[in-house]
């Protein structure tokens, strides 16, 4: 078993097949994507392979230690930065290739016309807290 | 409250509901609710005879859910009768429990899960801290995995084989939670050795208390991977050494070998050795031999090349290396190790960097950039000396 990151971009993925952005669709075509999204999940979870999903905002800000005794230093939001996270969907898979199929399918959620998006995920392997032993 | 007892005990129990005729998954259900109100009644009055009381229990617990689903689907009660003395050694024997639990209809994480809480006891809540998941994600892969050995029959005898997987796997999972997973494993695997004679048992038995011997030694005080010849051998258990070393000349009196002995051989050795030099690297190299005869596995040839690198020098474990396929897990890293050895630490510097990409776990990798970078240093140290020569000369 190993546990993998199905990243979604707002922006730095390449161009989904159905590029229409969100608030051009419809309201049911909206509310077709969540149910898609929510059955997803649950469906996961009944086989044992759900973790964790988190929708993160677009807006953020960048923060870094600015010597001792001084406050962070704030930075942003930067309107062009060129990767940005949407959220994520943490699983619990017996093979990559459950993981390549679990986001492809989680990529096909319908967007406008009630088509899939044919978004581009990004699947990242958790590194492992043990190491195997291989003395 | 003897928390190791009524674990110990949790498989004999369920194994003797299923012999009266309850169907496995409602057994275990059953159990698990007897355990639970262990937990709750025997701190006051402990029994005299807890098995008897965990079966009485359990089976009472079965037959107040059996008879709830009977008259919810109106239906005869099929199970209905008072409990019928369980058949003693045999109803002992919890061996087809763990068969069942490894059945090779279920996916390795679903065997895993199901072992532990059926043959291990442990509730869903801690198998599921144990592997960092959803307590819901848990209950669902065990519910799943009970539906899905629900046809299997229960005296149909297994394959030690695909058990012997699952207990190396939850013994490989290490620790984190409140429950450590590497004792789990022994404890199981010694509780099959004590029902089976299968020699390759005793083999696994013996890998596991020969690399748990030595888990204190392997990891440093702020949690880094210390690597076998850096190790601080009197960390090492030699208890546990001692126990594994019997373990597996018991087994390999019987010439049989597996695998399992033929690493427990290669760990025995390791363990055998006072200082990291003393090591019978050329022995160590035959068992490898005969651990790639066995399995076939790259892995095992990756694993010679790095002894061969110890018996013969580092030129022959390259030569090891060359036949084998790079994208192997932890081939930079043995290639890294082996160039290094050689006299050629800008490769090698480069190699464990690329090797510390590729790592799996989070412990390799940082141990894989800290050689790099030690490596990086001393080429680093090097090349300013080389710049301004004398230097040297006055520090020393």
């Amino acid at each position: 078993m190993a546990k993998y990151l199905l990243l979604k971009h707002y922006r730095g993925a390449p161009v989904s097949v159905n590029d229409v952005p969100m608030d051009q669709w419809t309201p049911d075509e909206l509310s077709a994507h969540v149910q898609y999204m929510q059955d997803f999940a649950a469906r996961l979870e009944d086989t044992g392979e759900f973790v964790d999903t988190q929708a993160l905002s677009p807006a953020g800000t960048f923060v870094r230690y600015d010597g001792e005794g001084r406050p962070p230093v704030t930075d942003g939001p930067f309107a062009e930065t060129k990767d940005l996270i949407a959220g994520w969907m943490v699983i619990d898979v017996e093979t990559y290739e459950r993981a390549l199929e679990l986001a492809g399918e989680l990529s096909a959620a319908p967007g406008a016309g009630g088509k899939p998006i044919h978004e581009w995920l990004e699947v990242r392997p958790f590194l492992g807290a043990h190491p195997t032993i291989t003395e | 409250m003897d928390e190791a007892l009524l674990r110990t005990l949790t498989p004999t129990v369920t194994e003797i509901l299923v012999r009266r005729g309850a169907d496995f998954a409602a057994a275990e259900d059953a159990v698990q609710d007897a355990l639970v109100e262990a937990t709750r009644v025997w701190p006051d009055g402990p029994p005299r005879d807890p098995k008897g009381w965990l079966v009485t229990v359990a089976w009472r617990k079965f037959l107040d859910v059996a008879r709830a689903d009977t008259s919810r689907r109106h239906r005869e009660v099929r199970v209905e009768r008072d409990p019928i003395p369980g058949p003693g050694e045999v109803a002992d024997d919890a061996l087809q429990l763990y068969f069942l639990c490894a059945h090779p209809s279920l996916t390795r994480a679903s065997a895993v899960a199901l072992t532990l809480r059926a043959v291990g006891g442990l509730t869903t809540r801690q198998i599921a801290q144990a592997y960092l998941v959803p307590e819901a994600t848990m209950a669902q892969r065990i519910s799943r995995a009970k539906r899905t050995v629900s046809g299997v029959r229960f005296n149909q005898p297994g394959d030690v084989a695909t058990v012997l997987r699952v207990l190396y796997l939850v013994f490989n999972e290490g620790y984190s939670g409140d429950v450590d997973l590497a004792s789990e494993a022994i404890r199981l695997t010694r509780q099959l050795a004590a029902r089976t004679s299968h020699e390759e048992v005793a083999g696994l038995l013996a890998l596991m208390l020969l690399h748990h011997a030595r888990r204190p030694a392997r990891t440093g005080p702020d949690g880094r991977l210390v690597p076998l010849a850096e190790q601080d051998r009197s960390l090492w258990n030699t208890r546990l050494i001692a126990e594994g070393v019997d373990v597996l000349q018991t087994a390999l009196t019987r010439d049989r070998l597996g695998e399992f002995q033929a690493q427990a051989a290669i760990a025995a050795l390791h363990a055998d050795a006072r200082t990291a030099e003393e090591t019978d690297w050329v022995q160590i190299v035959e068992w490898y031999d005969e651990l790639v005869r066995l399995t076939d596995s790259p892995v095992a040839r990756l694993n010679r090349a790095v002894a061969v690198g110890e018996a013969d020098g580092p030129r022959a474990g390259l030569a090891a290396l060359a036949g084998l396929d790079p994208a192997l897990p932890r081939h930079a890293a043995v290639a890294a190790y082996l160039y290094e050895r050689d006299g050629e630490p800008v490769t090698a510097a480069r190699l464990y960097a690329q090797a510390a990409r590729s790592a799996p776990s989070l412990p390799e990798r940082d141990h894989l950039t800290r050689q790099a970078a030690r490596l990086n240093a001393q080429l680093n140290s090097r090349g300013r000396a080389g710049k301004t020569p004398g230097q040297h000369g006055l520090v020393s």
